[in-house]
């Protein structure tokens, strides 16, 4: 009959510090190429549309007429990274995200 | 006299809710029965009005926990009824990332079963080893637990040699630290109290019941379906692993001993990893009917596709092994009382939002 088997675990976690961070003082580094927001580089958008056709949450919008327009709805987008990968400009990218969203500027 | 209680669906053990209305006479489970459909949001009439290929990413939210074989397994069905041949790098890409999500399903199941008899301090060391697995997934695709890494014809993203050298650096890990903590799960005395011979079912009324995965592995019913030799399991010379005795403790043994082969897989497979092109381009609509199969961590999965050459599907149809994995709970629970009705639910490791879709 083995008893308290978990207490060499216990006896090494006391010395070997916390797990988790002392967020927001210790931030954790992203990984690089890990999805975190989509960025679009409206100078080398040429609204071609296949980004909106692409998305399959439909969180963009492209019109041509009467004026140009990108629409992106942050909170539909499931970070898939289709549209990236189908931008034939290579404007849209998706990059890490630490902080959460500034809403303030919206 | 008996009485009926409402086992949930909101109650502190349960992950999702799933409602049993047990019958119960003396603290002794009579009958139970299965109330479902609280997390049910219709994914199989969306997934017809979505593009095939923008059906990937929604199949891929079916489930929280095994997302990444919900879409392979679609793509696996696409790809049969169009005819299209996986490179063998994205084969073996496909390979570690579903041994990934199946070790970090097991590592969450276990965790939970220790937090249903108990065990606060093991279901916490528990899901802190599952952070090692996370961070391998996060490193290799962008994101933890929605990978968007399978499509159809292939993968999307390939592992280069640093993440190799990390997520090789986390196995290690993972392997030393699951190590002492299985001898919990496994030898502790306390935690045998909980689950030897608690919510037995035998080899034959698994198999008749139609269990799946773990639940039927722990009965002495040899099926996987990695056997079969999909993707690259063929290659990788896999064995199924069973115990015989078909009670918690059986089921937590296969969870456990299967952790540390998807381990042994992963490494294997990140070996033996040719070069090679990620993903075959291909033209057209799907066409035809398919019924295709893949191992969850709860068990098979299965799919039913049914295309009419336009780019919807007409009929998508999905059969969880949760779903697979309710009647063998049922006849589990008749004779155990009341107080480990938790612990053999949570032995079964239920999936509802998976079922329910």
């Amino acid at each position: 009959m083995k008893l308290f088997t978990i207490m060499k675990d216990i006896a090494r976690n006391t010395v070997c510090g916390p797990v988790t961070r002392n967020y927001p003082a210790v931030k954790r580094v992203p990984f690089p190429g890990e999805r975190g927001k989509l960025v679009m580089d409206p100078e080398k958008c040429i609204f071609c549309g296949i980004c909106a056709r692409k998305c399959p949450s439909h969180a963009l919008t492209v019109t041509r007429k009467p004026e140009q327009e990108w629409k992106f709805e942050r909170f539909r987008c499931i970070l898939c990274g289709s549209c990236v990968e189908a931008c034939p400009k290579k404007c849209l990218r998706l990059v890490p995200r630490l902080e959460p969203e500034d809403n303030s500027a919206r | 006299m008996s009485m009926l209680i409402p086992f949930g669906p909101q109650h502190p053990v349960l992950p999702e809710p799933l409602q049993l209305r047990l019958e119960i006479n003396d603290e002794q489970v009579v009958s139970a029965m299965p109330v479902v459909g609280y997390v049910h949001r219709g994914l199989e009439k969306l997934a017809e009005q979505k593009d095939f290929q923008q059906d990937t990413y929604l199949i891929e939210r079916v489930c929280g926990i095994c997302s990444f074989i919900h879409s392979l397994t679609y793509c696996m069905g696409i790809e049969e009824l169009m005819n299209i041949e996986v490179p063998p790098r994205a084969k073996y890409l496909r390979v570690v990332w579903s041994e990934l999500h199946r070790m970090h399903s097991h590592l969450l199941a276990l965790g939970l079963l220790a937090d249903a008899f108990g065990f606060e301090n093991l279901f916490m060391q528990l899901w802190k080893t599952r952070e090692r697995v996370m961070d391998a997934m996060e490193c290799t695709t962008g994101a933890r637990v929605m990978l968007g890494s399978c499509c159809i014809g292939g993968v999307r993203k390939d592992i280069n040699p640093e993440q190799k050298k990390f997520v090789l650096e986390q196995l290690a890990a993972v392997e030393k630290e699951f190590n002492s903590l299985s001898r919990v799960l496994l030898d502790d005395y306390s935690v045998k109290e909980r689950l030897v011979g608690v919510g037995v079912i035998d080899r034959k009324t698994a198999y008749a019941t139609g269990a799946v995965g773990p639940t039927a592995r722990g009965s002495g019913v040899e099926m996987d379906h990695r056997m079969t030799g999909y993707c690259a399991y063929g290659d990788l010379g896999f064995q199924p692993v069973t115990e015989q005795d078909g009670d918690s403790y059986s089921r937590t043994k296969v969870r456990v001993r299967e952790l540390f082969q998807s381990i042994g897989l992963v490494r294997a497979a990140l070996d033996a990893m040719p070069d090679s092109e990620l993903k075959t381009p291909f033209k057209g609509n799907p066409n035809g009917e398919v019924a295709v199969r893949a191992e969850q961590p709860r068990g098979e999965v299965l799919y039913y596709l049914k295309a009419n050459g336009t780019d919807k599907l007409e009929r998508l149809r999905v059969r969880t092994p949760t779903f697979a994995n309710v009647a063998p709970l049922l006849s589990m629970l008749v004779g155990c009382s009341l107080a480990d009705v938790a612990v053999i639910i949570l032995s079964v490791d239920p999936c509802v939002s998976c079922t329910e879709r």
